[in-house]
Parts: C-alpha cells; sequence; structure tokens
C-alpha cells in the first residue's frame, strides 16, 4: 500500500464509512412531511406535523426493469435537489460568495437532473417529501459534510446500478451524470480537506486498483430513506434485476 | 461492495467462473476473509477474479477486449505523464499530494487492465508530451503541466463513457469501468480546481475551461443542452435558480473512439 500524506480519515471499510458519515448528518429521525419544494419558510428544514414520532409514511414502489433504475435515480436525484435548494433556503451565516456560487451551481445540477428524471418516470415515482431536520444548516462543516455524504453515495449508486440498466441509452445518460456528481463529490472532499488527497485518497478511491465506489441499490436506499417521509419500496426492482 | 453479488454476476455472463477459478473455491475464498476484511479486499478479489475469469481465457467478447485495449492506452499516456512529471520542483507543494494521487491511480489502472486483458494486452506506445512541438515547456512549467492535466482527464472521462455501451455484455467489466471513468471524473474536478476553474465543464470551448484553442477538439459536444430528447434549458426557462450553462455542466457527454485517438495521437511518439 503506498504510503499517503494528508490522509484525513483511516478506515478500513468504505462501506462502514460511508454508513457513519450519513449517521453523523442523520441523527435520530425526527419528523416531518409536507412537500419541501412548496416550504417557503426558510427557518424550516421541513414541514413538521404536531406529534413527535415519525409516522411511516405512505409506500412508494419502485418500478421493475430499467424504469426502476431509472426511478431509483429521480429517488437520489431528488433528494439531492431538495438538499442544496434548503441550502440556499437557508444559508449559513457569512457564506461567502464563492460558497454561494458553488451551491447554486450544484443546487441548479441537480434541479436539471430531476427534471430530466422526472420527465422520464415521473408518471411511475412521485415527488417525494423530504426532511433534513437532522443536518444542521447553520453550520459549514454540517452543510459541507452531508453534502459531500449525498454526492459521495450517488456516485456509488450510479456506479453500482449501470450493470442492470438494459438500454444502451439509458446507460449512456447514466454515464453522462455519474462524472458530474463525481466532479461535485471531488469538489466538496477539497473543501472539507484543502490541499490533501482527500479527493480521491484511499477512502473513496481502491489504492490498489483505482476503482471509484460502486454500491448496490440494496445498499443504497436504506442510507436514503433516512430522509424521505414516504417508504420507498424497492423488492419489485430488485428482484426484477439480473 | 458484496463479493457474493460479484461472483454470482459474472457467473451470470460466464457460466464456468467457478471452474476457471480452480483453485480459489468458493469455500476457501470466503472462509479466508473475515467480515470485516471483505469490503476493503473486494476490489482486488474482483480484479484478481476478472483475471482468472478472462484474462487467459477467449470467454471476452472481441468487443471487450477492444474497449479495454482502448482504455490501457489511455491509461498508459496518463500514467507516462504524471510519471515523467512526478516531484518535478516545478510543481507546487499545495498539489503535490494530488499529482502523486493521481499518478498511483494511473498506474494501478495500468496493471489492473492490463491484468485483466492477460495476452491479449496491447504493448506501451511511446510518448511525445511536446505533443509534436505544441507545448515547449510541459514539465517545467507548471501552468502547461497543469493545463495538460486537467484536459488529459476530462478527455479520458469523455472516452469511458463513449465506451461504456460496448461494455454492456460484460456487466461485471462494466462496472469496473464505471469505477475507473468516476476516478478519471474526481482528478478532472480536482485539476480544475487547483487552476481556478470550475469542477464540471461549462460549454464547448477550450477558452471557457481556461485553455488554449490548441485542445479545442477535446471540449466539443460538451455545449449540448438536449438529453434525451429534451432541450432542458428550455423545458427550465421559468426556471430563474437554472441557467443554460448550467444545463450544459450537468451533463459531461461521450467521445467516440476515433474521436479520442485523433485527439491523442499528437502525444503518440
Amino acid at each position: 500500500m503506498e504510503n499517503v500524506t494528508n490522509r484525513p480519515e483511516t478506515t478500513t471499510s468504505e462501506a462502514a464509512a460511508s454508513r457513519r458519515s450519513f449517521l453523523r448528518v442523520a441523527g435520530a429521525a425526527a419528523v416531518t412531511g409536507g412537500l419541501l419544494t412548496a416550504c417557503s419558510n426558510a427557518d424550516q428544514t421541513s414541514v413538521v406535523p404536531a406529534s413527535g414520532a415519525r409516522a411511516a409514511g405512505p409506500m412508494v414502489s419502485l418500478p421493475t426493469g430499467d424504469n426502476g433504475i431509472l426511478g431509483f435515480a429521480y429517488v437520489l436525484e431528488q433528494l439531492e435537489a431538495a438538499f442544496y435548494e434548503m441550502v440556499l433556503a437557508k444559508p449559513y451565516p457569512n457564506m461567502s460568495s464563492a460558497d454561494q456560487m458553488l451551491w447554486m451551481d450544484i443546487r441548479g445540477h441537480e434541479i436539471i437532473h430531476r427534471a430530466l428524471f422526472k420527465a422520464a418516470v415521473g408518471a411511475l415515482v412521485p415527488q417525494l417529501t423530504f426532511d433534513f431536520s437532522s443536518i444542521d444548516f447553520n453550520s459549514r462543516a454540517s452543510v459541507l459534510g452531508a453534502a459531500e455524504a449525498f454526492e459521495k453515495v450517488g456516485v456509488g449508486a450510479y456506479n453500482g446500478a449501470g450493470k442492470y440498466i438494459k438500454n444502451a441509452d439509458y446507460l449512456t445518460l447514466a454515464g453522462k451524470i455519474v462524472s458530474v456528481e463525481t466532479r461535485h463529490h471531488s469538489i466538496l472532499r477539497e473543501l472539507q480537506y484543502p490541499h490533501s488527497d482527500a479527493f480521491a485518497g484511499p477512502t473513496i478511491v481502491t489504492s490498489d486498483t483505482g476503482l471509484h465506489l460502486a454500491y448496490e441499490p440494496t445498499f443504497v436506499l436504506p442510507i436514503a430513506q433516512k430522509y424521505i417521509f414516504e417508504t420507498i419500496d424497492a423488492s419489485a426492482l430488485v428482484s426484477s434485476l439480473a | 461492495m458484496n463479493l457474493q453479488n460479484i461472483l454470482s454476476e459474472i457467473e451470470k455472463v460466464d457460466g464456468e467462473i467457478f471452474d476457471r477459478l480452480a483453485h480459489v473455491s468458493r469455500r476457501g475464498l470466503f472462509s479466508s476473509l473475515t467480515k470485516k476484511t471483505i469490503a476493503a479486499a473486494a476490489p482486488a478479489i474482483m480484479a484478481s477474479a476478472l483475471t482468472k475469469a478472462y484474462g487467459q481465457s477467449s470467454s471476452l467478447p472481441q468487443g471487450v477486449k477492444d474497449v479495454l485495449n482502448f482504455a490501457l492506452t489511455l491509461e498508459y499516456l496518463e500514467y507516462r505523464f504524471y510519471d515523467a512529471g512526478r516531484n518535478l520542483s516545478m510543481i507546487p507543494n499545495d498539489y503535490k499530494a494530488a499529482f502523486e494521487l493521481i499518478r498511483q491511480h494511473e498506474q494501478v489502472h495500468v496493471r489492473l487492465l492490463k491484468s485483466v486483458l492477460g495476452a491479449d494486452a496491447v504493448a506501451e506506445p511511446k510518448f511525445d508530451f511536446s505533443a509534436k512541438g505544441t507545448f515547449n515547456d510541459t514539465f517545467s512549467n507548471f501552468a502547461t503541466f497543469s493545463a495538460i492535466a486537467q484536459t488529459l482527464e476530462d478527455t479520458g472521462v469523455r472516452a469511458y463513457k463513449g465506451q461504456a455501451p460496448n461494455l454492456m455484455p460484460a456487466p461485471a467489466i462494466l462496472q469496473v469501468a464505471l469505477q475507473i471513468h468516476a476516478t478519471e471524473a474526481a482528478h478532472a474536478a480536482n485539476v480544475r480546481y487547483m487552476r481556478g476553474q470550475k469542477g464540471w465543464i461549462t460549454g464547448g470551448t477550450a477558452a471557457l475551461q481556461g485553455l488554449p484553442l490548441v485542445v479545442e477538439g477535446n471540449y466539443k459536444g460538451e455545449e449540448n443542452l438536449t438529453q434525451a430528447g429534451v432541450n432542458l434549458a428550455t423545458a427550465l426557462a421559468g426556471d430563474s435558480r437554472v441557467t443554460a450553462q448550467m444545463v450544459s455542466q450537468a451533463f459531461d457527454e461521450p467521445l467516440s473512439k476515433s474521436d479520442v485517438l485523433a485527439l491523442v495521437t499528437p502525444f503518440l511518439a
């Protein structure tokens, strides 16, 4: 194993690392519902129902086959877009103009990705409702950490799902998006750990093969589920994959 | 990463994989690993499994071999470029760790692709990093070095992307290619950032990436605003948060093999 300097993290398991970083931002699930995109109050991270405990939301079943993979991507792009919408609706104190430009760019990209998938499978997968109450939007470090974790899982999700896609055009489309998600992730890592190898260090890219992360849908969905009010059921999708 | 799934995936493509993995019995493989080490060790085991399954056999479709050799040629180019630039005093200390990591990745990409291809791997070409005299200070001027690095990485991303559909007959290899593709994108964004550029590609000209006209062809097509038949700039015109520039940034466009070969030919000695 090569000697890597300025390594900000050391773990032996990328899956465990990912889980940890998500748990860090997730915290205990406080409750929400309501449609984020309709939320006009910048002081709220979601629309919170009266009771304290979160009830399971309505069930959303992902379709099978390629539509299911596109629906899976639509879920993740909705999550990302909603998160960045919140970052800019509720900017942390003293957000620099450089940071603001970065968040606006990434928000734009994710809104665009979301719109594309909505056009493709919006009739099969509904708009979802998100709960980001576990994320401290007043802290730059917290926002950076959450964004980095979302992008990391997004990259791994596309890399892991590509092989299940049967339509070559869809595969190319997914490929056009995953490298942009990876660019986001790389920059967010650089902002977290400047002038180091963190952008693609050994917790992100395996040292002895140079391979970036790849996650199966069954690994990704429980992570995303923590932020989604509705219950995503991928059982039909997963059993249709070959 | 789930090792069981990887092997199952390969088995779907190559039903005899476990025969090919003669001395790596399923039981032996798993009993030798604790749960804790599986996630960390899986990529290396996968590379080894791919090699044993396909490397010295004729079972790998020719189209897949062609893609892997094309990728290997690009990885040779990148590796030799970073290896020649290694530790040169012109690289600012702030960026030495990044370039060393990138160099190591290109080196292991070469190794991985060669191991999968076995005897079918192409020989390493000789390179000319002046690109036939276009650049006269590649390894003495950081501005030139980093500009070439950015161009190589952005182009590498586009090259891998263009080949993904050709790997569909071999899902396990497709995933490996996607993972290498993402690594190249992570490199590209970081090099762009250290050059004061955005991490993502805006529009389809070299000038928009802070690069000279000589690499214009490497960015041609990146101005595309239409995906899956929908002009997204038009479709989202009412959303003030979205600009046409963002639409072009939000998708990296593929390049064909012939386009990529034309772009890298000046670097072949």
